[in-house]
């Protein structure tokens, strides 16, 4: 068998095995159990840490954002699927808000209660994706101009307008002002999360290793030559930053449904560094690394760590210590000890299948050109 | 249309104060090879971004193929203090950007190697064939490209093999020594299917065996992929071997033309390299 057939055999077993475990799992525990939880969350920061991965690993844009568009696929989401009924209990101030419809209830009624409501729900995310797409294409015209840390700053300032927009009260019909949305539908099953997001970074992976991917990867590499070589450095970049928006924007979407409530205030600049940070820890140009990172992130900082916060920690009972603060203490700490001991992350710019076969290396370091 | 391939007309690059290229007027005819000469800071190089659309000249234009491809004339205060030269008749401004210039097929390697760092040799050529694919991003991400994608790899194995690089097309592009990392940058090159090459230094840093095998090799692919070559080169021995015809540059300003013997036994020429004695 050849490397690169053995690393296909070696992803399809790992990701049967992924599946098959997440079926286990939502048939023997309840589906607000921690695990479960665990589960759902690390997929959805899973998909946007690709999301970002793709944009800031692979083409070289180095963009602080994607909170951002996320608040725009979470607010689509939840405007777009709280029942009828509930509105005007969920839009008390605003007389019910101004939109009178509900995607789901809508397939519903001709699609039937399970598949009706599933389709809705699907379309309500997407309609966030492709809105968080169309906001990118508009921001990215002046702000693609710009290079390196002055784009970070240009994308951060325009996640934090969108979130202060969002709360304003004038909007109140639509996006209930300062207040929060809810009582919209969720997957019960850390499965459909899995399914969906597992679909949606596979393409990614594809784009990235088609044509295009090559091309963002020129870009990221040498932008001089990738536009000698015919390669139209606006188009390509926009065009990353709008894919890349537009998975930030789903994943905002199943953000919401996660959590069960959306309010703008989450979405500040710290989620950004937060998958900023699962991003670097697992490694930059590295999807499987982003994944990894992204449920190690969460199951830390959701579940192992949580202890430190309420007075014990796996068998050790030191309320005296372990008080509220504390876990991010210890979860700083390993951060450090993680981007210390593993300079480029944990996977680097590998993928799973590669920690199998031997990747081309560079030889004679002392050749290599200016 | 005209025979000639490149022509360069009128062309002048101003960096504030310091004019690099100082109208500039030289042709590229089909099938020749063009070399361009000339002391270190000559402005050779600033020649070769104006063509390739790197830089938007002060003043002038340029020719690609009977096709206007460039073109800025003084607008402004640079109407002033070109007027009388142009008659300020010219306010018209043609500037599009590199990659449009490679797609017409004009295509460059640069003076100090840039390679993608993290690429394999193969995929190095294969991106550089991107300009040339026709799928937009969805077809070319669920792989309905198959066809084209596999008539572009072999394409690029094609073109390995001619180079002599298919024995290390898996090896990171860095990882090659030096000659062969300058043949790669000309495979690159070739993969944007040009018809006008522009080589920028290709044997800087080579040695007397590298530089010769070059001189062949370039004259090989002008053959074989019926190409028209403009070069910079230092190299004197490359130059006088393959150059159909030479254009000797000095502080911005041609100063000769010709073929080879001719430029040999040009005393400007001579002057310019070996500097003219205090008391003739």
């Amino acid at each position: 068998m050849t490397t690169s057939k053995k690393k296909t055999v070696f992803l399809a077993a790992v990701l049967i095995l992924v599946l098959a475990a997440a079926i286990a799992v939502d048939a023997a525990l309840p589906s607000y159990h921690i695990v479960i939880k665990v589960i759902k969350k690390g997929t959805v920061y899973a998909l946007v840490a690709v999301s970002m991965n793709l944009l800031n690993g692979f083409t070289g844009l180095f963009s602080l954002g994607q909170a951002g568009f996320m608040l725009l696929g979470a607010y689509a989401y939840g405007v777009l699927t709280i029942p009828v009924a509930k509105r005007i209990s969920v839009y008390q101030y605003f007389d019910g808000g101004a939109i009178q419809f509900s995607l789901p209830e809508i397939f519903e009624s001709f699609l039937g209660k399970t598949v009706g409501t599933t389709v809705g729900m699907l379309l309500a995310l997407l309609v966030g994706g492709l809105l968080a797409a169309l906001m990118a294409w508009l921001i990215g015209l002046p702000v693609l101009r710009l290079k390196s840390d002055y784009l970070a700053i240009a994308t951060l300032g325009f996640a934090e307008i969108l979130r202060a927009f969002f709360q304003w009260n004038a909007l109140g019909p639509i996006t209930n002002g300062s207040n929060l949305l809810k009582s919209y539908p969720d997957f019960e099953h850390a499965t459909s999360y899995i399914i969906l997001a597992g679909l949606m970074i596979a393409f990614i992976v594809l784009l990235i290793n088609s044509t295009y991917g090559r091309a963002f990867k020129a870009i990221r590499d040498d932008e001089v030559a990738a536009e000698a070589m015919g390669i139209n450095l606006a188009k390509h970049k926009r065009m990353a930053f709008i894919i890349s928006s537009f998975f930030a924007g789903i994943g905002g979407g199943m953000l919401a449904m996660y959590n069960g409530t959306i309010a703008a205030a989450p979405f500040k600049s710290a989620m950004t560094y937060e998958i900023l940070l699962i991003v670097v820890i697992g490694g930059i140009g590295s999807i499987t690394g982003s994944i990894l990172a992204s449920y190690l992130y969460i199951f830390s900082a959701e579940w192992l760590l949580r202890g430190l916060d309420s007075g014990k920690f796996l068998f050790i009972n030191a309320p005296a210590v372990f008080k509220n603060g504390f876990r991010m203490v210890v979860l700083s700490v390993i951060i450090m000890c993680i981007v210390l001991f593993f300079r480029k992350g944990l996977m680097g710019d590998k993928e799973l299948p590669d920690l199998l076969g031997r990747r081309p290396k560079a030889r004679n370091k002392e050749v290599v050109g200016k | 249309m005209s025979a000639n391939v490149l022509k360069v007309e009128n062309v002048t690059m101003q960096f504030g104060g310091v004019v690099a290229v100082d109208n500039m007027n030289l042709e590229v005819n089909e099938g020749e090879i063009v070399a361009l000469i000339g002391p270190n800071g000559a402005g050779k190089t600033t020649a070769f971004n104006v063509i390739t659309g790197v830089y938007q000249p002060t003043n002038g234009a340029v020719w690609f193929q009977g096709e206007k491809i460039v073109e800025n004339h003084p607008q402004g205060k640079m109407k002033k203090l070109y007027k009388g030269q142009n008659d300020g008749t010219y306010t018209h401004v043609l500037a599009p950007t590199p990659d449009k210039i490679t797609q017409m097929g004009m295509a460059r390697t640069f003076q100090n190697i840039r390679l993608w760092k993290s690429q394999t040799v193969f995929d190095n050529v294969l991106i550089a064939k991107h300009c040339r694919t026709h799928t937009n991003f969805l077809s070319a991400a669920l792989r309905l490209n198959r066809k084209e994608e596999a008539a572009q790899r072999a394409h690029v194995e094609e073109l390995l093999k001619t180079v002599g690089l298919y024995d290390v097309k898996d090896e990171l592009a860095t990882s090659l020594p030096y000659g062969k990392q300058r043949r790669l940058e000309i495979a690159r090159a070739l993969a944007t299917e040009p018809k006008l090459l522009l080589l920028d230094e290709p044997a800087a840093g080579m040695n007397p065996q590298e530089t010769d095998e070059l001189t062949a090799f370039i004259g090989e692919i002008r053959d074989k992929f019926k190409l028209t070559v403009f070069l910079i080169e230092h190299h004197m021995d490359l130059v006088m071997d393959i150059s159909d015809r030479i254009y000797v540059l000095d502080f911005g300003k041609l100063i000769a033309d010709g073929t080879p013997e001719e430029i040999q036994n040009n005393q400007r020429v001579i002057d310019a390299y070996l500097g003219v004695a205090e008391d003739a």
